[in-house]
């Protein structure tokens, strides 16, 4: 029963001045990933990360069909995330616009795209935004919020010294 | 800690192409300015302003040799670009590692379903035999 599961790691790149690429490897079959990621329960349970917990997910998995993710960031403030499905590949890809409804005249176009070796998956999400300012804002958050965790680990750290 | 949108940080230096293409040059060594215009064929007035964006947030340094003008690479600016990209990676890792775990269940619930699947094919299998045996047989034989 001991598997090593073999944990991918996150691999951010910039490959031109408007984009973010994010690249991961899973230990599962791209069927299960692409299930992962279009289901509400289960978006629920991963999106978002540490940042907060993701109260709402709605998936309209069809092309011009929207979503809207919802969370409830650790601050107690909500945000929210909404866009259409612009291409629908099931299990290979998976198309979408993005906007952030703290800044809403920046949407973002988001290319999932999913391949299988060996029963592992390779997920590339490509972040398209319109200018590089919307593209370094987009950026800038996701940074202040990786910050804001390890200051609130910093904090319990603390607290639990106290 | 959002970054001022202004040409002053290493990040919009090395936005603009021909900035990153004098940097590629510089990362093999020293140029002199008459160097880089050529090798670029990019007018002098346009190389200036490009290399005085690099000076100004510290990618290049500048020394006088003689008459001419030497330019060479300074790496460490980049670094902030780098640490920039290296947080985000990190507030994803964290979404990530939860799915890592959601794709788990989902395997497990997978695979167990196969295994009921395959029992039920086994069973289904078998009772017609049963089926006809009882058919067949003497009617008294618990079998």
């Amino acid at each position: 029963m001991g598997t090593v599961v073999d944990k991918g790691t996150a691999v951010v790149t910039l490959p031109a001045d408007t984009e973010i690429l994010i690249t991961r490897e899973f230990d599962a079959p791209r069927h299960l990933v692409y299930r992962a990621w279009t289901t509400p329960e289960l978006i629920k349970r991963w999106w978002g990360g540490d940042r907060g917990e993701c109260t709402s997910a709605e998936v309209d998995l069809r092309v011009g069909g929207r979503w809207r993710y919802v969370m409830v960031a650790n601050g107690g403030f909500e945000v929210a995330f909404h866009g259409e499905y612009t291409e629908v590949v099931p299990d290979e890809r998976l198309a979408s616009t993005e906007v952030y409804e703290g800044m809403p005249d920046a949407a973002a176009l988001n290319t999932l795209t999913l391949t299988e070796t060996g029963g592992r998956t390779t997920m590339k999400l490509l972040v398209e935004h319109s200018c590089q300012e919307h593209r370094d804002a987009h950026i800038a958050a996701g940074m202040e919020a990786g910050m804001q965790e390890s200051m609130d680990y910093l904090e319990d750290a603390a607290r639990s010294l106290a | 800690m959002a970054r001022a949108a202004t040409t002053a940080d290493a990040f919009n230096a090395v936005a603009e192409p021909a900035r990153r293409q004098i940097l590629d040059l510089l990362a093999a060594g020293e140029r002199p300015v008459n160097d880089l215009v050529a090798l670029l064929g990019v007018a002098q007035p346009q190389m200036s302003k490009h290399l005085a964006v690099l000076r100004q947030v510290g990618l290049v340094e500048v020394r006088g040799i003689g008459r001419q003008r030497w330019y060479r690479l300074n790496g460490y600016p980049l670094k902030q670009i780098h640490d920039w990209v290296t947080q985000f990676e990190r507030s994803w890792e964290a979404s990530f590692d939860r799915l890592d775990a959601v794709l788990a269940e989902l395997k497990q619930a997978e695979l167990k379903q196969a295994e009921l699947k395959q029992a039920a094919l086994g069973e289904d299998e078998q009772v017609p035999i049963e089926r006809a045996d009882e058919e067949n047989g003497d009617g008294n034989s618990g079998r």
